[in-house]
């Protein structure tokens, strides 16, 4: 074996030096890319309406909101890795609400109905994961299927009725979750960073994330050199069903009111961010990094849109409200996404 | 005879097509066993069962290692007995870095499955400049393997097969798409796993690389088992010979079984 490695060394091409940097830039390119895009928007915010950005409330809003969609990103796209796609996450945050106030009203305990709502995303995040693996539905379908499924559900149990949760406003546990930290920031922003970091350990620094990957990127590589596919697939998919049921109960907690509409609005903001993050919708490719940046910048288009109010071209006054919000967010999406598509795939050369 | 690997009469149906029809294989110890036959004869799948990936039919005949039987093997049960496998199709994902690649299924874990990440970075550093023989500074551990050539690619297989101590070492039409002198470092190779002590299954179409390094030669046709020969009893005229006898009427006509 040693002289095939001399002549194997022999016969190796010596391609060229590459600099400290340039290695950074390689190796992080998709972070840097989307990084760059969301100082270029903000940039933009900021020329187009300084008022409304160089003042603090509008981040005190970001911080009280984008983390609803951002606990539910960072699992949804461990299962966009792996290939797959979850459209009724939220549908389950509906189901998470209902085992809530359900439980809530039975036992008056605010900790069991937390439990109980998580529990019940666990569940129906499993069950998307048996239909796909035991039934072999593709997970695009089969979660479009399960969507309506849990939406229905969650309206006939409720008989489409909401619950207040008002009289809980004082709980020791709503404080946690949503209450103010320090007076000032909202407590789901540091709930959000806790999901980030336990999907960046999971998805980075254990075995399960690592067949994440694989099974993204070749599934049939995998299961050829012992990954068990189907189990991987099973526990993504439970996971995300746990973090919808998660921001859901943060959404309700911090409006002091379940509404079965819950989850409404959720899909496309939540998905934009994993692909704005770089997430590759083939699968094998995407970071936790990039998800929350593609959240931030979900976040500050949407704010930064009603806030701007009307730009000025030439001479021509376009107000940004109402019919034209729809249109300069779509824009905004195609255009950040190709940018990072752009550096991305520049710095990684 | 001291057999590593010892398969008696198994059968594998695939809906109506029997892939394999009572077929009686075994590897000894130290021999490089090559496994000759058309598209379609059984080859790939019978390596399959070897691996684990497939499973033989109830009834379909049973399997030894070492001499213990093997029921109910997985993929992963059979790297932590030693078999290794470099598939026909490489089994690398394209998209993911060498190091992930190299330890693909078989990550290095510490308590309750958390990965150790630098060491699977460093043992790939090693196994690069020790066994694959990537020199350049512009290959590292982090370095997406779709960015490799064929050969280099082909290395990372075997590499990765050789690196987890196997035992039986298994190459799947590991010339395809290999140029003249990867080739050629390739059987070398395969010497070189004999020389170590291990065993080694060498499929190939092609009957000139077979025969330059396997010590035995089995034909399989159509799922069943029509010739085996040792290298050293035959010439490669006669056993091109057979092959095409084999291939056109199903049949050795009698000569040189056994």
């Amino acid at each position: 074996m040693t002289t095939i490695e001399n002549q194997a060394k022999a016969a190796s091409p010596k391609p060229s030096w590459r600099s400290g940097a340039s290695k950074l830039a390689h190796t992080f390119g998709l972070q840097i890319g989307i990084f760059c895009v969301l100082l270029v928007i903000w940039g933009l915010f900021v020329i187009g309406a300084p008022r409304t950005f160089l003042s603090s409330n509008i981040y005190a809003a970001y911080m009280s909101t984008i983390p609803f969609f951002a606990v539910i990103a960072l699992p949804l796209t461990m299962v966009v890795i792996a290939g797959e796609m979850d459209l009724s996450f939220p549908s389950i945050m509906g189901v998470g609400m209902v085992a809530f106030t359900n439980v809530l009203t039975l036992t008056n305990s605010m900790a069991l109905a937390f439990i109980a709502s998580l529990i019940a995303g666990f569940l129906v995040g499993l069950i998307n994961g048996v239909i796909v693996v035991r039934l072999g539905i593709p997970s695009l379908v089969a979660t479009l299927g399960t969507q309506f499924f849990w939406r229905g559900f969650v309206l006939v149990v409720t008989d489409a009725g909401g619950f207040s949760l008002v009289p809980v406003k004082e709980t020791v546990l709503r404080q946690a979750l949503v209450g103010r930290v320090g007076g000032y920031m909202p407590a789901q922003t540091i709930w959000a960073v806790v999901v980030a970091i336990l999907v960046w350990v999971f998805l980075n620094r254990h075995k399960f994330g690592a067949h994440v990957y694989l099974v993204g990127d070749n599934v049939e590589s995998a299961r050829l050199m012992g990954v068990n596919v189907d189990r991987t697939r099973m526990i993504n998919f439970a996971i995300l069903g746990t973090a919808a049921a998660f921001g859901g109960v943060l959404s309700s907690l911090q409006q002091s009111y379940f509404w079965v509409s819950l989850g409404d609005g959720y899909l496309l903001k939540t998905m934009a961010s994993v692909f704005l993050g770089g997430t590759s919708v083939f699968g094998g490719v995407g970071t936790v990094f990039g998800t929350l940046i593609g959240c931030l910048i979900i976040g500050t288009i949407e704010a930064g849109i009603v806030a701007i109010g009307k730009i000025e071209i030439f001479g021509l006054v376009i107000k940004l409200s109402g019919f034209w919000t729809q249109l300069i967010y779509g824009l905004i999406i195609v255009i950040s996404v190709s940018l990072q598509n752009l550096l991305s795939r520049r710095l990684s050369r | 005879m001291d057999y590593i690997l010892e398969m008696r009469n198994i059968t594998k149906t695939f809906g109506e097509v029997q892939a394999l029809r009572q077929v009686d294989f075994a590897v000894a110890r130290g021999e490089v066993v090559g496994l000759l036959g058309d598209n379609g004869a059984g080859k790939s799948t019978l390596i399959k069962i070897v691996t684990g990936y497939h499973h033989p039919d109830s009834d379909g005949g049973e399997i030894y290692f070492k001499g213990q039987k093997i029921e109910g093997l997985s993929v992963s049960e059979a790297r932590k007995l030693g078999i290794e496998t470099v598939y026909q199709e490489r089994a690398l994902a394209d998209l993911q870095t060498l190091w992930r690649n190299i330890f693909m299924g078989r990550e290095l874990t510490t308590t309750l499955g958390f990965i150790n990440v630098k060491r699977m970075k460093e043992e790939t550093e090693k196994l690069m400049v020790g066994s694959m023989g990537f020199t350049s500074s512009a290959v590292v551990p982090d370095s997406v393997v779709r960015t490799f050539s064929g050969g280099e690619k082909q290395g990372v297989a075997i590499v990765r097969a050789l690196h987890f101590d196997a035992e039986l070492i298994i190459l799947d039409e590991p010339t395809m798409g290999l140029s003249l002198s990867e080739t050629k470092k390739l059987l070398e190779f395969v010497g070189g796993i004999k020389e170590a002590g291990k065993s080694c299954i060498f499929i190939d179409h092609n009957v000139f690389h077979v025969y330059s390094v396997a010590d035995r030669v089995v034909v399989l046709d159509r799922g069943a088992v029509a010739g085996e020969f040792m290298t050293r009893d035959i010439t490669l005229e006669q056993l091109m010979d057979k092959m095409y006898r084999v291939a056109q009427t199903g049949h050795l006509n009698g000569s040189g079984s056994d």
